[in-house]
This record gives C-alpha cells, sequence and structure tokens, in this order.
C-alpha cells in the first residue's frame, strides 16, 4: 500500500494509529481479568480462605503507607530465587495481593522487601524503627517518621473508604446477606471486622486492644502503619500448604 | 504567500509556543532541583529534617512529575505548537483553547505537586494525581488534541509531515494510557481507590509506566527530532522510508513491552515472557530513528565542531541509542533477575530522561527562542558550557548508578561458603553511600546547566524586548 495515502489522510492515519496503540494491551492486560489462574485460590483445610481483606485498622495503615510513598524505596513482591527466600521467604502469590488497590509491588529496593515482613520484628521494634531508623540499623537511610506517633487517626471515614472498596470489589459487607457470605468464606471472626456497618467501631477496638503503639488511650497513625505491617505476609500460612502446591499456576 | 508568511506572528500563534518554552525553562529548574534534593536525601538521610512535607517519599513524585510533565510537557506543547503551525502552513485553529492548554497544564503540575507534598497520592508510580487533578489532565488532553488536530486539518501542504505522526500517536496514546490507569472509586473529595487490584493493577499501572516513557518521553521527542535536526542541520531527513517503517513498527511495539517491568513477579509467566520478546524487538524501530536522525547529519558533520546546538542534538540521539539497546538488554529475564529493583533501573531511566529527553529538548530550545523573540542567543559560548556541564552530569549520574546497581545486585545474591547469605541487606545500604554521593553531585552538575540555560534564555528575552518595534516580539501582543 502506498504510504502516501495515509500521510494525506488525517482520519485515516488516526485510526490506524489508535488499531497500533490497542493491541498490545488487549492481548496482554484484559485476559488477566478472565483467566482463572491468574489469581490462586488459596483456602485452608476447612474450606476457608487465607487471604482476607484488610480490617479497618490495617487499612488504614496501608492508606498511610501509600500517602508517604513507602513503595518508592520498599518493594512488595518476592520472586522465586534462593537468595530472595533465604533473606525474605516463599516467593509472593497473587492471591496475596488480591484485595490490594492499589497494588503496591513497587520497583526499586533502596530498603528490603516488606511482603513478607509481618511478625518477624515485634511491634515496639517497628515504632522506634519508624520514629528514628538508624537508632535500630545505623547503615540506614529511611526518613524518620516521628509524626505517626504524635498524629491522631481520623477514624471518621473508614465507612466511606470501606464503601469504596467495595464498589471495587473487595468483599466487605454491608448487609446480613454478604455477612453471611463472609462468615462461610472467612470465618466468623474475620467476617465481623469486615462488616462496613461496624466499621470505626471494629477500628477503635483494634487499636486500643492491639498494643501496637505502646498506648492504649490515644490512637494514632502508628497503630495503623504498625498493624499494617505486621500483616504483611503472614495470611498465607505455608507450612499447610506442599511445596508444589503453587506449581500449577507458573 | 507561504515563503512570506514564514516568520511573521500574525500567521502564527507563537504567543503560546513562548509561553510554554518559559515553563519548561521554569520546570525543568525546579524539578531538576527537587531531583538533586532527593538524590542527597538518600546519601544523606538527615537532609529529611523530620519534616513531613519533604521527606524522600513525598518530594519523588514531586520531581518525576515536574521533569516529566512540567519540563518534558511544556516543551512537548511548545515545540508541537512551533512544528504543526510551520509544517502545516496554518495557525492553531483557536488561540483561546491554547490559551487554556497552557493555563490548564501549569495548573496540574502545581496541583500535582501540591497534593504530592500533602500527601495525596494514589501510589502508582507516575500517576500519583488524585482523581481530581486527574479529570483536569482529560479535559486538557481533549482541549489540546482538537486544537493539534484541527490545525492539522487546516494544513495547506496535502501531506502530513512526519514529526507530526510522532506528535499525533502520542496524544492518542497519552489519552489511552491516563484513562484506563487512573479509573477509580473516589470516597472524597482529594482520595481515591484505584479500581484494579494485585496483578491485574500492576500490568495496568506498568503498560502506563512503560508507555508514558514510550510516547510522552520518546514518541513525541522523536517528533521533536524530526524537525529540529534537519533545521539545524540544514539538510533532509536521511530516509523518508526508515520514518515510515519505524513509525508503524515503535507504536505498535512499544504497546506490548509493558510488563517487562514484571519479570519474575506473581503475574501469568507468559505476559512478561511477551512483553521481553517485544522489547527485543523494539531495538529495531528505535535505532530506526537514531540512524535516521543521526545520518541526516550526512554532508554537515563539520557543524559539530562549530554549532554546540547541533551537538545537544546529536548527543541527545546517542544517548538514545544507548538506552535503547540497554532497555532490552534489560529486559531479559536473567539480567532482569539481577537489575530489577536495583539502581541500574534508575540510571537507565537517567540516560534516556537526561541524556536524551532533556539534551534534545534543550536542542530544540535553543533553536526556536531567537526565532520566537526574533533574535540572537545572549551567549553562544553559554549553550556550549551547558552543554558540557550536561553531558558531564548525564555520564556521572549513569556510571555511579551502574556500579551501585550492579553491586547492589550481586551483594544481595551472594552467598558465603557455608551457602548462607553473605550480605545483610543494611550492608549493601552502606555500600552505596559512596555512589549515591557521587550521583547528587552528578546531578548538581546537570542542574548548574540547565540554570546557565535559565540565565542565557532570560537575558536573551531581555534584549529582545528592549529592542525596538518591529521584530516578532511586537506583534505577539
Amino acid at each position: 500500500m502506498d504510504h502516501g495515502k495515509i500521510e494525506k489522510n488525517l482520519g485515516l492515519m488516526l485510526v490506524l494509529t489508535m488499531f497500533a496503540i490497542s493491541i498490545g494491551g488487549l492481548v496482554e492486560i484484559v485476559p488477566l481479568f478472565f483467566i482463572k489462574g491468574t489469581i490462586e485460590d488459596v483456602r485452608n483445610a476447612e474450606g476457608i480462605k487465607m487471604v482476607r481483606p484488610y480490617t479497618p485498622l490495617e487499612q488504614r495503615g496501608r492508606d498511610i503507607y501509600v500517602r508517604e510513598g513507602c513503595y518508592l524505596c520498599h518493594s512488595q513482591m518476592i520472586r522465586p530465587f534462593r537468595d530472595e527466600a533465604m533473606r525474605y521467604g516463599h516467593y509472593s502469590l497473587a492471591a496475596e495481593s488480591q484485595y490490594d488497590h492499589p497494588f503496591q509491588w513497587g520497583s526499586k529496593r533502596t530498603g528490603p522487601d516488606l511482603a513478607r515482613v509481618g511478625k518477624k520484628y515485634s511491634n515496639e521494634w517497628q515504632v522506634q524503627h519508624l520514629i528514628a531508623p538508624r537508632s535500630m540499623v545505623p547503615e540506614s537511610v529511611m526518613p524518620n517518621y516521628p509524626w505517626l506517633l504524635s498524629t491522631a487517626l481520623d477514624t471518621s471515614d473508614m465507612a466511606s473508604r470501606m464503601k469504596a472498596l467495595r464498589t471495587t470489589g473487595v468483599p466487605y459487607s454491608i448487609n446480613k446477606a454478604e455477612y453471611d457470605n463472609n462468615v462461610k468464606e472467612f470465618g466468623e471472626d474475620v467476617a465481623k471486622q469486615l462488616h462496613i456497618p461496624d466499621a470505626q467501631k471494629n477500628l477503635i477496638e483494634q487499636a486500643q486492644t492491639g498494643k501496637y503503639d505502646g498506648n492504649p488511650a490515644d490512637i494514632t497513625e502508628m497503630d495503623a502503619m504498625v498493624a499494617y505491617l505486621q500483616v504483611l505476609g503472614t495470611m498465607v500460612d505455608f507450612s499447610k500448604l506442599d511445596s508444589d502446591n503453587f506449581v500449577k499456576f507458573r | 504567500m507561504a515563503s512570506v508568511a514564514i516568520g511573521s506572528g500574525e500567521q502564527y500563534n507563537y504567543d503560546i509556543v513562548r509561553k510554554f518554552t518559559i515553563m519548561a525553562l521554569i520546570w525543568g529548574a525546579v524539578g531538576m532541583l527537587v531531583g538533586v534534593t532527593i538524590a542527597s536525601q538518600l546519601a544523606w538521610p538527615y537532609l529529611n529534617f523530620d519534616i513531613p512535607y519533604i521527606t524522600f517519599g513525598r518530594l519523588r513524585p514531586v520531581h518525576t512529575g515536574a521533569v516529566i510533565f512540567g519540563f518534558g510537557g511544556s516543551a512537548l506543547f511548545a515545540t508541537s505548537y512551533y512544528i504543526v503551525q510551520r509544517t502545516c502552513q496554518a495557525r492553531l485553529i483557536s488561540d483561546g483553547m491554547a490559551s487554556f492548554t497552557f493555563w490548564g497544564w501549569q495548573a496540574i503540575i502545581v496541583l500535582a505537586a501540591l497534593g504530592d507534598v500533602m500527601g495525596y497520592s494514589q501510589g502508582r508510580e507516575y500517576a500519583e494525581m488524585e482523581w481530581p487533578v486527574d479529570l483536569l489532565i482529560t479535559v486538557v488532553w481533549v482541549a489540546y488534541a482538537i486544537v493539534y488536530i484541527g490545525t492539522i486539518m487546516k494544513r495547506k501542504e496535502p501531506h502530513i509531515y512526519v514529526a507530526n505522526w510522532f506528535y499525533l500517536a502520542f496524544i492518542l496514546a497519552t489519552a489511552l494510557l491516563h484513562i484506563f490507569n487512573n479509573l477509580a472509586i473516589p470516597f472524597s473529595m482529594t482520595q481515591s481507590y484505584p479500581l484494579f487490584a494485585g496483578a491485574q493493577d500492576a500490568m495496568t499501572q506498568w503498560w502506563y509506566g512503560h508507555n508514558a516513557v514510550g510516547f510522552f518521553l520518546t514518541a513525541a521527542f522523536l517528533g521533536m527530532m524530526y524537525y529540529f535536526v534537519p533545521k539545524q542541520a540544514g539538510r533532509p531527513i536521511y530516509s523518508y522510508r526508515l520514518s515510515i517503517v519505524h513509525f508503524w513498527a515503535l507504536i505498535f511495539m512499544y504497546m506490548w513491552a509493558g510488563s517487562h517491568h514484571l519479570h519474575w513477579t506473581a503475574i501469568p509467566d507468559w505476559t512478561s515472557t511477551l512483553a521481553a520478546t517485544f522489547s527485543i524487538m523494539l531495538l529495531m524501530p528505535s535505532w530506526g530513528g537514531m540512524i535516521n536522525g543521526i545520518m541526516t547529519m550526512s554532508g554537515a558533520w563539520d557543524k559539530l565542531r562549530t554549532d554546540p546546538i547541533m551537538r545537544f542534538l546529536i548527543v541527545a540521539l546517542s544517548f538514545y541509542g544507548m538506552s535503547t539497546f540497554e532497555g532490552p538488554m534489560m529486559s531479559l529475564k536473567d539480567v532482569n533477575a539481577l537489575s530489577h529493583y536495583t539502581d541500574w533501573t534508575v540510571g537507565h531511566v537517567h540516560s534516556g530522561a537526561l541524556g536524551w529527553v532533556a539534551m534534545i529538548s534543550f536542542g530544540a530550545i535553543y533553536h526556536m527562542i531567537p526565532r520566537l523573540w526574533d533574535t540572537k542567543m545572549h551567549s553562544t559560548k553559554l549553550i556550549n558550557v551547558h552543554f558540557w556541564l550536561a553531558t558531564i552530569g548525564t555520564l556521572m549520574y549513569i556510571t555511579a548508578m551502574w556500579i551501585s546497581g550492579i553491586m547492589q545486585g550481586l551483594m544481595w545474591r551472594a552467598y558465603d561458603d557455608f551457602g548462607n547469605l553473605q550480605y545483610s541487606f543494611a550492608e549493601s545500604v552502606a555500600a552505596m553511600h559512596p555512589y549515591y554521593a557521587m550521583r547528587a553531585l552528578g546531578g548538581a552538575v546537570f542542574l548548574t546547566g540547565m540554570l546557565l540555560m535559565l540565565y542565557n534564555c532570560f537575558m536573551t528575552i531581555r534584549q529582545a524586548k528592549s529592542m525596538p518595534a518591529g521584530g516578532l516580539a511586537a506583534s505577539a501582543a
């Protein structure tokens, strides 16, 4: 075909350009919403889903993680290599970030990967490290985050946050039917945490009883941040699964 | 008619080009200053000063926003409006809409930066802007497309010049990427949650992220190259046929390459394999552009000795060729296993951003400014000094990042005699310090060149305005 026809015809050029730039995304992204094995269905022996949506407090911690731009220095995606297995643990599953809006896999490790940082350090260590990282790790180049401990957590808009997440597909429940379904999928204890009408109550309760920032009286951003860090990578209990359980998904 | 009209301020809307050119210079200086700041914070963390608004995590999107969308974006608006009018011999269809794109775009950059420091972030690289800013971007972009396409429709020449193909692809692709990557459900007037999660969200984001590079920072700047290199060299483009082939191949293939940013992650293996395959093929259309630009110099090589603007353009093409070789290489899974998550990626981005995007823009702006203000550059010597500062600064930056990146990758996977990990993560952080300092210094050298340019252009414009009426400046109002 004579290219002159295209470069003399603006409409044709626009249509062909649009066609050329649309194919790649259509082929690579769209199927991931339909191919079943993209997100593994990880359940325990009782058929309960191991990966659950975040509790209100954890979700607020995640929001602060996003706000502070932590993803610019910390990845949350362990690759299937021997050194990463030794340093961080089992490689990350797609299922483990299936409720992550946005995903926080990151692209740079100025600091270490955090996909399985949960329960590796005590709450006290996390608080001290966030306030003054170099007091715990002298080589660190991380900024200090003292304001997390001094800023009260805004608990008032928790329900509207969860409602927005529910719209995107996170199974937070808003009525009895949805709640009952969550009891079946995640068990009763988890289902209670996912119930939007109780959002603010659950949030305050977890912050006061969880001993995250060491001060049950005040609910601070530190409570939320530590609650989030401590749950990272802890939902799937790999000791209960065969080591080759996930090979079929790769 | 046409020969009389060229250079006449009434024939063309140069006012809008001047405005965007000035803002490109200002955002360049601001964005690079923030870049040097955050580079220094990584070398000397006390520079975060315990102030939330200026910690690394909040300033980094300010840096990327100001240099990509402020500096790069303004340079693209300026050059595209300049080129589309001159190659179509037609004035922009609407001064009002063009002016709207200017004020709208500047508002976007300011609001995005304010949002970043205040902590309103979508948590997506290069798309941190929250939903109200995203909506404004959409409106401004539609206005831009209307002005640009409308002006091409008015062209007096039947053929659409090759530079405009690239700008058109950039406008369409940016719209497509922006809309799908920013689908979100708001929960307040300033915040939202992205529609997609996990693996699908990652794929969408890196389809966006990679093609922001492919179309915003590559295709559009190739459009710039296709006008200013032949103009400055006084030679026609080397090969018309090559420009056709590499244009269609480039815009088709780029869109497949995004998930090479997700090698070895929890996406299906075939997607990143497919992306790597296209990334490797992408070398050919990328080098097609470089060859077409550099070979345009045939018969005019002597200009490199006398013309610092020509040097900017040709060195830009050289860095383009280098980073588009490095990119496919890093998209090989085995190389990526080492390079991913390290500073090598940062170095790669900057050899493209400083070496290609910024240098081609400097060349284009130095070419345009005397023509826009109907005067001569205040100092050619300063352009030359700027050229050397930019080149040395870029080389220092990318060399530091190559060393630190490869070193990180090797330290993370090193084992001792007993098969244990040899280094703790903290030890690898400590080992980076000298290279982080060297990177900050390289950035500072590059920034110094940018400030010289700002001064040189300011003096040029001031001297033009003080000249008696009759020049372009007088007829601009």
